[in-house]
């Protein structure tokens, strides 16, 4: 097998350095786990307590987990840029990397935090949304890896983006809607066929859907990221 | 040290919002050469600075530093070093975590051994496992001298290089100035003229306005 290249090793290294450096600030400051887990349990215990003992169709309830997902994931992930705005440590990331190795680092990152985010969602969504019964564990589990995959990709370039912004708080989610409803829609149909109880080969277009997704979003963002981070 | 290195700008202007900053800027230097920025405050000196660093896009005119040999392992970013007041540092970390993220996001390997020696030299060394963010203001700016020279960058650059520093630290940044000035390029933007006979090169921004 033929060694990566120099350049590419350097690039691969100073990629894993900005995830790293973003963990182990995650690990030391708390900022975006502590406002996502706080997000995900007042959510779910509003939908709890607004569903009563009346409960909900299964197509709704897994509507409602999605919702949940994008509103926290939305609520978290603009973080890993507006820190660095806030902080006045754009210019220092700006100094030290590519604006190719800064944005696969925070892609990784937001990919890492995005799936824990999820696994948390989804363990405790089912385990007090009384009605929420997945039939095809295969079907979900990929629909939530890949889910997260897409979330991550998108929320990091509208990131990138919205961290210039003044009104950064308002038009995350705003912005990010258009964007992640491809998205959203196709998770949303494959947790129902999840639902259901569908075999595996039936939610195959939503999987080829969810791929393309994360294949456009990120070779676009990985294209159009240095006009946004240079000036 | 990569060998010969030459920066040179030819006929540089930026605006921001069509607003011009400055027009038909002009400077070259060679190793072992002193480049002065100066201007009056707003003449643009931090943008060119930027500009030199590679992370403001020039308007117009080109931009070139090469070394001689070429040094393929380093980009533009790997033969810069910058010290500024809007420089930060990852406050969240301590001085030596901060020079082992510097160069772990440059891609090149840390020494823990030239970080020690680093901020011996900048008298940080005591306190090099405390957080940043505990540091006073002038504590801050001596760490940024080690962050801009632990991968021993041919070019330095340093924007109101005095900033905040006490006796102790003007000292300590003089003979880091002079030392760079034996092995590479000193940019330095400053209103401070007190030293202006040093320099072998001059940008006045102020120039033609």
């Amino acid at each position: 097998m033929k060694a990566a290249s120099p350049p590419f090793r350097s690039f691969l290294r100073s990629a894993g350095s900005v995830f790293l450096k973003d963990w182990r600030s995650e690990l030391r400051t708390r900022y975006a786990v502590s406002a996502l887990l706080m997000f995900v349990v007042t959510t779910i215990a509003i939908i709890l307590f607004s569903l009563g003992s009346e409960g909900a169709s299964p197509d709704a309830l897994s509507g409602m987990l999605w919702v949940v997902v994008f509103f926290a994931a939305m609520s978290g992930l603009s973080r890993t840029f507006v820190m660095e705005e806030e902080r006045g440590t754009t210019l220092t990331l700006q100094l030290l990397a590519s604006p190719g190795a800064v944005f696969f680092g925070k892609l990784l990152f937001n990919l890492v935090l995005v799936t824990g985010l999820n696994a948390v969602t989804v363990l405790l969504y089912g385990a007090v949304i009384e009605g929420f019964v997945i039939r095809t564990m295969s079907i979900f589990v990929v629909t939530v890896i890949l889910g997260s995959m897409g979330f991550a990709a998108a929320a990091t370039v509208i990131a990138a983006i919205i961290a210039r912004a003044n009104t950064k708080g308002t038009l995350y989610p705003v912005l990010s809607f258009p964007i992640v409803l491809p998205l959203l829609l196709s998770v949303i149909e494959a947790t129902k066929k999840a639902s259901d109880g569908a075999f595996f080969a039936e939610a195959a277009g939503e999987f080829q859907l969810l791929i393309s997704y994360i294949v456009v979003v990120v070779v676009a963002s990985s294209m159009l990221f240095e006009f946004i981070w240079k000036d | 040290m990569s060998g010969r290195v030459h920066l040179a700008g030819e006929g540089l202007r930026k605006e921001y919002d069509r607003r011009p900053v400055f027009g038909n800027v002009s400077f070259s230097a060679s190793a072992g050469e002193t480049l002065l920025i100066t201007g009056r405050n707003g003449s643009g000196k931090t943008t060119l600075v930027k500009i030199i660093c590679g992370v403001l896009t020039p308007g117009g005119g080109t931009l070139s530093l090469t070394t001689n040999p070429h040094d393929p392992s380093r980009d533009r970013r790997g033969l810069i070093g910058l010290v500024s007041p809007y420089l930060q540092m990852f406050d969240e970390f301590s001085a030596v975590e901060n020079l082992a993220i510097a160069m772990g996001i440059r891609g090149l390997p840390f020494d823990p051994r030239a970080a020690d020696a680093l901020l011996e030299r900048v008298a940080i060394f005591p306190r090099r496992h405390d957080q940043v963010r505990t540091y006073s203001s002038g504590m801050k700016q001596r760490v940024k001298y080690a962050f801009a020279l632990i991968h021993t960058p041919p070019v330095l650059v340093l924007d109101e290089p005095m900033t905040n520093l006490d006796v102790e630290g003007i000292a300590i940044v003089r003979t880091i100035m002079a030392e760079q000035r034996r092995h590479g390029i000193l940019v330095v933007a400053t209103n401070d003229l007190s030293d202006i006979d040093t320099y072998e090169r001059r940008v006045d921004l102020d120039e033609g306005r």
